[in-house]
């Protein structure tokens, strides 16, 4: 009721607004949007699939990334320190800057074998700065499970590798599902970045859209569409971390 | 002359500055049941946890049937194939049912197919009176279950040494009787054990030799009559002499 409220006078104060008609005109033209949705639709599967290409490469190597920084004793220091380095670094520099970096810098070295689309490094980009964080989220998980788990899985005989592989890794994991898709939310809007590079990606295409009509209107389709596709992820993101939230409870009075 | 089930020669170990154990001289023989007991932080996990190599010791040697389990460059990863151990806090692993938390070792450790693995925690589940849990998970169990559970993963690995430590003391009073009643039966089935226990009535029960852990060492040993009885060691006297006034013994 009081949400219907809110909504009725935001919606009045702004539409009785004085630059309210031009902004209208500017942003919310039913025929500029109907023009331009189909292309920019379009657009928007490069989005989504250098989003799920991402992902896929993201989850395997931060999670390798995560195993190394947890690896004990001083024979693995190197190791270590390398996969702690690289987290501090990537998690530092802006992603924007290693979207150029990566994109003008490597391509403009023209090495032989080596691909030079910017899509190709965008996404490399991306896997790049994402790994990084994605490893800390991992790594939290990893360190979130006692001790005594891997004691008890060790004093079974099991390797080091397969109490990993067995005991500790998939409580890690299941701990932190919600923090990873909360990243990939993140992950999935700066899939726009890569139109940097000169990508035809939603956000450019919508771009060319605007320059062609001379009105904002694609802008908000593209909008749309980014959100369109976070809501169901966050939404799913709340449901399990609910859920945990409940199961854990469950298992205390048990 | 065979070896001793376990020999523990003049072990040290040090935590930091702290010297927990301080030269620990200890035989058991095949199918000998030997309690430990002592005040709490007198290092009787510590030592547990020395045979079953999951703390490095800083000096002495521990045989397993005449094998030095201590020497450098041993597989402690099969040497724990042969050891069981119990927590106190039983440690069972939450993401896996019970008969998956029974049957990974023997799969992964062993290299049991799954039916052998299956055929022989179901086995031991319904010796126990497990069965019905089977694919319950540990949340759900009462802590008497859940160390039986534990006891049962243990088993399954088919060890010639059982390692129990306090596996009595998480667990609330009603509970309790369930789970000796589990160690008694592996007793009497000759299973040579080492057991921590703060439970005397129990280890005067089950132990065919009790070991009066004190100061890092073992300050008097015995069958559990003399032990109980006519304790010789004015510091025994007086741990037991505590116990009895808790209401223990
Ligand atoms: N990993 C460790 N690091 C440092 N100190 C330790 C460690 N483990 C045990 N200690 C110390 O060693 C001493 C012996 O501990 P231990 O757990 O072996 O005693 P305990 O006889 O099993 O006691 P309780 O009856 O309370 O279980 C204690 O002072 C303890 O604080
Ligand atoms: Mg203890």
């Amino acid at each position: 009721m009081s949400t219907a409220v809110f909504v009725t006078v935001v919606a009045l104060s702004v539409s009785n607004a004085p630059g309210w008609p031009d902004v209208k005109q500017a942003f919310f033209d039913r025929e500029v949007f109907d023009d331009s949705f189909p292309a920019i639709l379009e657009a928007f599967l490069v989005n989504v699939r250098i989003f799920l290409v991402a992902e896929v490469f993201i989850l395997v190597l931060a999670l390798g990334l995560a195993v190394l920084r947890s690896l004990p004793g001083p024979v693995f220091f190197p190791l270590r320190l390398l996969a702690t380095v690289y987290a501090d670094i990537f998690r530092g520099i802006p992603t924007i800057l290693v979207i150029y970096i990566l994109g003008f810098g490597v391509t403009a070295l023209q090495l032989p074998g080596v691909p030079n689309s910017p899509l190709f490094w965008g996404t490399v980009a991306l896997v790049v700065v994402y790994t990084a964080y994605v490893s800390e989220v991992y790594r939290a998980g990893i360190e979130s499970v006692h001790p005594s788990q891997e004691a008890a899985a060790r004093s079974l005989g099991l390797t080091r590798f397969q109490a990993l592989r067995f005991v500790v890794l998939p409580q890690a994991v299941r701990r932190v599902i919600p923090p990873l898709l909360n990243d990939f939310i993140g992950l999935q809007k700066d899939t726009a970045l890569v139109a940097l590079l000169g990508v035809v990606e939603a956000f450019r295409q919508s771009q060319i859209e605007v320059a062609a009509t001379f009105n904002y209107t694609p802008y908000l389709a593209t909008a749309l569409l980014f959100v369109l596709i976070t809501v169901p992820l966050a939404r799913f993101t709340d449901w399990l971390t609910a859920r945990d939230r409940k199961r854990q409870q469950a298992g205390r009075l048990a | 002359m065979t070896a001793p089930a376990l020999a523990i020669e003049g072990l040290r170990k040090s935590f930091g500055k702290l010297e927990v154990l301080r030269g620990i001289d200890l035989a058991l023989d095949e199918h000998e049941v030997v309690c430990l007991i002592g005040a709490s932080g007198s290092g009787k996990s510590t030592l547990l946890r020395c045979v079953n190599l999951l703390e490095p010791i800083d000096e002495g040697r521990i045989l397993l049937r005449g094998e030095d389990i201590t020497a450098p460059g041993i597989d402690v990863n099969r040497v724990r194939r042969g050891i069981g151990i119990v927590f106190q806090a039983f440690n069972l692993f939450p993401h896996m049912s019970v008969l998956e938390n029974v049957t990974l070792a023997p799969r992964k450790a062993l290299g049991l197919s799954k039916e052998e693995a299956v055929a022989r925690a179901d086995e031991l589940l319904a010796r126990f009176g497990l069965s019905d849990k089977r694919d319950e998970y540990p949340d759900r169990l009462s802590g008497g279950q859940q160390q039986r559970v534990a006891i049962v993963r243990a088993l399954a690995m088919q060890p010639g040494l059982l390692l129990l430590d306090e596996v009595t003391s998480a667990l609330d009073p009603e509970l309790v009787a369930e789970v000796l009643n589990v160690i008694r039966e592996l007793a009497a089935e000759g299973m040579t054990m080492l057991i921590a226990t703060h439970e005397m009535g129990f280890a005067r029960d089950v132990a065919h030799r009790v070991c009066f852990l004190d100061e890092g060492v073992i300050l008097e040993q015995g069958p559990p009559e003399a032990i109980f009885a006519a304790p010789q060691e004015p510091r025994t006297r007086q741990f037991l002499q505590r116990i009895v006034e808790a209401g223990r013994l």
